[in-house]
Parts: structure tokens; C-alpha cells; sequence
């Protein structure tokens, strides 16, 4: 399958079937940090994935500037 | 995985609840969890008029849409920061939300009001990128909020984000910041209240939010935040929650219930003793306040451009 991965941008083949979860573990991607979306939908931790899926896994974490109760 | 409240297909597992939910109910719980935050810190009034400080990121759009869906006069606030392609993106995901919502939109820009981008700023102020912007949002959000008549400045901060500085605040014992860190500061001594109503939801709720919601959102992260300490905690904390799910939460809800008041004697004499910046009329300990001078010292400064890999040259 396809496996879309973020920052840096970039794609990879993984074999199918796998789990989610076992996917972020073979990728060492902690699920904590990440929702993994199939076409338009998300997909829980337990879902198959085949060999023809194509998948994002999307990072959800930002930082930068977030110290807003700073004053002033 | 079937969802907890109706038995039919989940689409995402919320270990700190121990639950699953199908999309319908997991946007319930997005506007319960929000409505929660409010209702408890007193956050919202009925009736209140609401700044929403948007940065086309996910946390934002989500939360400018959960108080418009819970029927909340809120308007946005965007400020161009001319980090290079990263702002160009980020102000077309802004406007495209706003239109789609018939929702206002007011847009600062930087470069064209104040003479300065983020890039710039940081290096004519000898100031880390974070913290120029930081500095900058907070002046202007404050200012724009008090020009306009707005009850209240928003801000798309989550859980995540509440557990990283708290983290920070305390490893390095900044009890200062320690005694500000609270889900609402009350308007006083020139300072609109600043409230944030997505503190009882994680990073990646407001993420799947996006997606169930269908809003599109920045999802590069700012080419000048790479490699900040923010993210190591974010990091850090995400293994603990990994192993012990709820953790973020109890450390965080923890410092607010049994920690947070002994910290609040020195800010609030600190805030009173504030003066008027002699230029803009802002609160400042000095004559002058930090915007005024970063906007100073910007003036007349070389444009910095932003490499694709955050650089700037």
C-alpha cells in the first residue's frame, strides 16, 4: 500500500494486509501523536488495511509560538 | 471498534476515555468537552461578543467552528506573519473557513501595518522566531480586541498544549508563568480576557475534528518552529500517554485544581504596578512596551527570506 507521511512530506510502500496499529508500530510512530485518514475518513486503530489502500498518516502535534499568557 | 455511545462503527479511539466513537458522537463530545471548559471557567457569557485568534491551523478552525455551531457571536482575527509560502497557505485556509461560514474575518498584516515579517523582527531583535511571534500575537490580538469592543480573545490552545508549557513552566520552575497558566485571565489594567475553550481536548481530537468537519487546515508545521523545546515536551508527554493513558490530563487538571492558586500572588502584584507604553498606551513594566521596541528595532531592517527548510538567509 501507499503511506503518505508528513514533514518532511514523502511516500512510502508498505505490504499489506496490516493493522493500524501495527502499521505505527513497524513505522515507530507513536499513535498518540497521529490520526491515520483512508481517502476522506478517518480509520480507528484496529482496521485492516489491503494492499491496495492508500493512507495518510498525519501528524497532529504543532508548536511554535504558544506562550499567550505571557505578559506582557 | 464499535462506538461506546450507539454500538455502530467508530472512527477513533480516545484512550484517556477508555472509548470509542462513531463521527455523530465524537462531535458531540467535541461540543460537550468545549461547552464543559466554558460553563466551568466562566469563560463565555451569553450574549458576549468573541475574538477568535485564527492561524489556519487545525486547533483554531476547529474552535472557530465549535462556538459558531454552539451559536456564539464569534469573529475571527488573522495576522500575516510573512513566514514565506507557510503564511500564504495559512491565510488561504482562513479565508476559505470564513467564507464557507459566513463567518467576519479581520486580517492584520505585518509587513504592510507594522514594517516587519516574523523572519525580520526575530533577526533585527536578536529574538528566537517563537518569540517574536508570540510576542507579536499577544500585542495584537489584545489591541484588536479592545479597538473592536470584543468581550473576549479565544485562542485554539488544547490540552496538549496546557500540559507541554506546564511542563516547561515547571522543569525549569518559572513561577511567574506558572501563576498565569489558567483556561481564562480576567480583562484588567488594559487587557482583554483571554479564554481557552479547547483545554479539555487533545491535539488529536482537534485534528479529527478537521477531518470529520471537513475544514482544511495547515498542516505543515511553521518552518521556524522546527527543533523548539515546545515540541520535545509534546514529544515527551505523548510517550507517557502512550504508556499511561489520561496522564496529560491528570497533570494538567492536577496543577489547575491543587497547584495553580499558590502561584497567583506575584502576577497579580506584578499587574498592578504595570505602566502605559509611552507610544501605544499598552500595559508594560518599562516606559516603552516589547512590541514598541521590536517594531524599533525592525524599521528599516534587510528583508529575511525563509528557506524551505526554515532557514533564513
Amino acid at each position: 500500500m501507499k503511506v503518505l507521511l508528513r514533514n518532511p512530506r514523502r511516500e512510502i510502500d508498505v505490504d499489506g494486509p496490516v493493522s493500524v496499529n501495527t502499521l505505527l508500530e513497524r513505522l515507530e510512530i507513536n499513535r498518540e501523536s497521529v490520526i491515520v485518514i483512508r481517502g476522506d475518513e478517518l480509520i480507528p486503530a484496529d482496521t485492516v488495511l489491503a494492499d491496495s489502500d492508500q493512507v495518510e498518516i498525519r501528524p497532529v502535534i504543532s508548536g511554535g509560538a504558544v506562550d499567550t499568557q505571557v505578559r506582557p | 471498534m464499535k462506538c461506546r455511545v450507539c454500538r455502530g462503527p467508530a472512527i477513533i479511539d480516545i484512550r484517556r476515555h477508555n472509548a470509542n466513537f462513531c463521527a455523530e458522537h465524537f462531535l458531540k463530545l467535541c461540543r460537550d468537552q468545549t461547552a464543559k471548559a466554558i460553563a466551568d471557567f466562566d469563560m463565555i457569557l451569553p450574549g458576549e461578543r468573541v475574538l477568535i485568534a485564527v492561524s489556519g491551523g487545525k486547533d483554531s478552525l476547529a474552535l472557530w467552528d465549535l462556538l459558531l455551531e454552539m451559536g456564539y457571536d464569534a469573529d475571527g482575527l488573522y495576522l500575516g506573519l510573512g513566514i514565506g509560502d507557510y503564511s500564504d497557505d495559512s491565510g488561504t485556509y482562513v479565508r476559505a473557513f470564513a467564507e464557507s461560514r459566513g463567518a467576519r474575518l479581520i486580517e492584520v498584516d505585518l509587513r504592510a501595518e507594522y514594517g516587519y515579517d516574523i523572519p525580520t523582527g526575530a533577526r533585527a531583535a536578536r529574538r528566537a522566531p517563537c518569540s517574536t511571534c508570540g510576542l507579536s500575537k499577544r500585542h495584537l490580538f489584545d489591541r484588536a480586541a479592545l479597538d473592536g469592543g470584543y468581550d473576549a480573545v479565544a485562542t485554539g490552545h488544547n490540552l496538549d498544549d496546557e500540559a507541554a508549557v506546564l511542563l516547561g513552566n515547571v522543569l525549569h520552575w518559572h513561577d511567574e508563568y506558572l501563576g498565569r497558566q489558567l483556561p481564562v485571565l480576567a480583562a484588567r489594567n488594559g487587557f482583554p480576557r483571554k479564554v481557552k475553550p479547547l483545554v479539555r481536548l487533545g491535539e488529536r481530537e482537534m485534528a479529527a475534528y478537521c477531518v470529520v468537519r471537513g475544514i482544511d487546515y495547515q498542516v505543515d508545521e511553521c518552518p521556524m518552529a522546527e527543533g523548539n523545546r515546545h515540541l520535545a515536551y509534546k514529544d515527551a508527554l505523548n510517550m507517557l500517554e502512550k504508556r499511561s493513558p489520561g496522564a496529560k490530563h491528570d497533570f494538567y487538571f492536577g496543577f489547575l485544581a491543587r497547584a495553580s492558586e499558590r502561584f497567583r500572588t506575584t502576577i497579580d502584584a506584578e499587574q498592578d504596578a504595570l505602566l502605559e507604553c509611552e507610544r501605544c498606551g499598552a500595559p508594560t513594566p518599562s516606559e516603552i512596551c516589547a512590541f514598541c521596541r521590536l517594531v524599533e528595532k525592525a524599521a528599516g531592517a534587510q528583508p529575511v527570506t525563509i528557506t524551505t527548510r526554515g532557514g533564513a538567509v
